[in-house]
């Protein structure tokens, strides 16, 4: 009697699963559909390679994409030396118990929680008005690399940790110095985890948006230098959808644009990622 | 150069390294801090509560209350929690033990390319499909309503990801007891697993949370923006972050400063959704 209630109740609750499951696959298949298939019929090599016209209404994303490209440029530029080389002291020169080390790995994850809007805030006060860079791409670069900062820390470290500690005792007992023990053995070894970290900085750099509306701005003109102004792609997507009327068309294809890199970085980190695991698995198997 | 004189610069550089990456949320914390102090000292903290409307570019009349503000950032989080968590839950339990393994694989896989999509995208796609649907409904269409359902999106990922591994850290042994003991797959799940999981997706709705209330640019795009208390769910409402995103560009003095200092509010109101959460985000770092 109790066994019969149960699978009723087991079959009922099955069932709820697989309608939660058509619910989410449902949403993200009329985002998916709707973005690509209206953006896909407005793109074309005319698009992606002219300058916005008509407060982006006409004319395509060419300067947007040179702009997008040098603002990742100098928040991937700035970001991975720091945070590699943080993970490297976390990981290889102190213990996580000891009391500086418990202090980083705090700050860096409040740091990862800290809103994106907030970031913003602080860019424009540090790197714009105190540092005086203006609205430029080097503030807004900048201020995405403080925000991606604890992604390429945590994915380094845990690249760095999986390389096993007979590596570690092995060139120690050969007298290798610290130097030559990372440079050969352990970076090679956590390549992957640099890499993945590398790309997830990447797509959140790309994605975000309101950290850059007050620190790189929204100039659509051909960036000459690093101290101009320039929209990247989900700051145009922005611009367009909320205050240019009429922009809809060229918001769409702009779109398409962006959640089509991301999901080719994203599927190609997980797929990486998975790749390393069932490595690792079948070498210590 | 010797090879301990090498040694020593590189544990240097990395060092400083951390040091430096540690000192970045210090350094935002008190630039915030900075420059909210002039709107704090000359008005007050209480007048932020007590102050009836949002005009700080009135002059002498300016008033700076952002209750009505606060309270739009509290309701389309909650809204959203409450709509995204028992789709999340039941993703993590189909995920376990519901769905078949390929099956399993393949929507853990679209789940975290949901978390992947930029919220500008989803604030893009809540413009030009549910703002028009719900306008149908009950216009205007940029509403409460559309921006709990947009976040809900945005969040369930996290409630999925993290009760899914809460129920994952269960041990298999309590399973296999409870199989042995004659217990159906739902009653083991639902008498011994999710209680011992529970926590842990308690931790999870936190974070989901904490990443809602500090959402800003699908926020904007679909509620509407305007300073209110919403009376339904069809009603527009502007959020601490969207006040922040609009009005920043164009504040100046006072007003500006009363800006940082929601901006403010908004960091301790994460901080405390994540001390409820047990601490900052955990992460591989020395989990």
């Amino acid at each position: 009697m109790a066994k019969s209630g149960s699978t009723t109740a087991d079959r009922i609750v099955a069932v709820l699963c697989w309608a939660a499951c058509a619910i989410v696959c449902g949403a993200f298949g009329c985002i998916l559909v709707e973005i690509l298939r209206a953006g896909y019929a407005e793109i074309s090599w005319e698009f992606l390679t002219a300058r916005p016209s008509d407060a982006g209404r006409a004319g395509g994303i060419g300067t947007v994409l040179v702009s997008t490209g040098l603002v990742l440029g100098v928040c991937l530029v700035a970001s991975v030396p720091i945070g590699v080389g943080a993970a490297t002291w976390l990981s290889e020169f102190t213990t996580p118990e000891s009391q500086r080390a418990r202090l980083v790995t705090g700050c860096v994850n409040l740091l990862a929680s800290v809103p994106s809007i907030i970031f913003g805030l602080f860019g424009m006060v540090f790197f714009s008005r105190m540092l005086n860079l203006g609205l430029s791409i080097l503030s807004g670069g900048l201020t995405l690399a403080c925000m991606v900062l604890p992604v390429v820390i945590q994915t380094t470290y845990a690249g760095l940790r999986s390389a096993p500690d007979e590596l570690r005792l092995g060139a120690a007992a050969l007298g290798l110095s610290r130097t030559s023990t990372l440079w050969h053995l352990l970076f090679p070894a956590a390549t992957h985890g640099v890499v993945a970290g590398l790309l997830l900085s990447l797509g959140r750099a790309m994605a975000e948006t309101a950290a850059l509306i007050f620190t790189s701005g929204y100039a659509t003109r051909m960036p000459e230098s690093l101290l101009d102004s320039g929209r990247t792609l989900s700051v145009h997507i922005y611009d367009l959808a909320l205050n240019v009327t009429g922009g809809e068309s060229r918001a769409y294809a702009s779109a398409c644009l962006l959640m089509a890199t991301l999901l080719i970085i994203n599927l190609t980190t997980s797929t990486l990622a998975e790749a390393w695991l069932r490595k690792r698995q079948v070498a210590s198997g | 150069m010797s090879r301990r004189n090498a040694d020593r610069i590189l544990n240097g550089g990395f060092s400083a390294a951390a040091v430096l990456a540690s000192s970045i949320v210090v350094v935002i914390l008190a630039f915030v801090m900075r420059e909210a102090w002039p709107a704090l000292t000359a008005l007050g903290i209480s007048r932020f509560f007590t102050d009836s409307a949002w005009r700080p570019t009135a002059g002498s009349d300016a008033s700076y209350g952002a209750g009505a503000m606060l309270a739009g950032s509290l309701l389309v989080t909650v809204g959203a929690v409450v709509v995204a968590g028992v789709p999340g839950i039941l993703s993590a339990l189909f995920i376990q033990f519901y769905a078949p393994r390929s099956v399993a694989v393949i929507y853990r896989r679209i789940i975290e390319l949901l978390a992947g999509i930029p919220s500008v995208v989803f604030g893009f796609w809540g413009l030009v499909v549910l703002v028009p649907v719900i306008n149908r409904l009950s216009p205007p269409g940029q509403s409460l309503l559309a921006g709990v359902l947009v976040l809900s999106l945005m969040i369930l990922p996290t409630i999925a990801v993290t009760a899914e591994s809460s129920l994952r850290s269960v041990p298999r042994s309590y399973g296999i007891a409870a199989t042995a003991l004659g217990m159906g797959r739902w009653a083991t799940i639902w008498h011994i697993t999710l209680p011992v999981a529970r926590r842990g997706i308690a931790a999870g709705f936190l974070l989901a949370a904490a990443r809602a209330v500090g959402e800003t640019m699908a926020v904007v795009m679909v509620c509407g923006n305007i300073i209110q208390v919403p009376d339904s769910p069809f009603a527009p409402v502007r959020t601490v972050t969207a006040n922040i995103a609009m009005e920043m560009g164009d504040a100046q003095a006072e007003h500006r400063s009363a800006l940082f200092v929601t901006g403010l509010m908004l960091m301790l109101l994460v901080a405390a959704l994540l001390i409820a959460a047990g601490g900052p985000r955990r992460s591989d770092v020395h989990g």
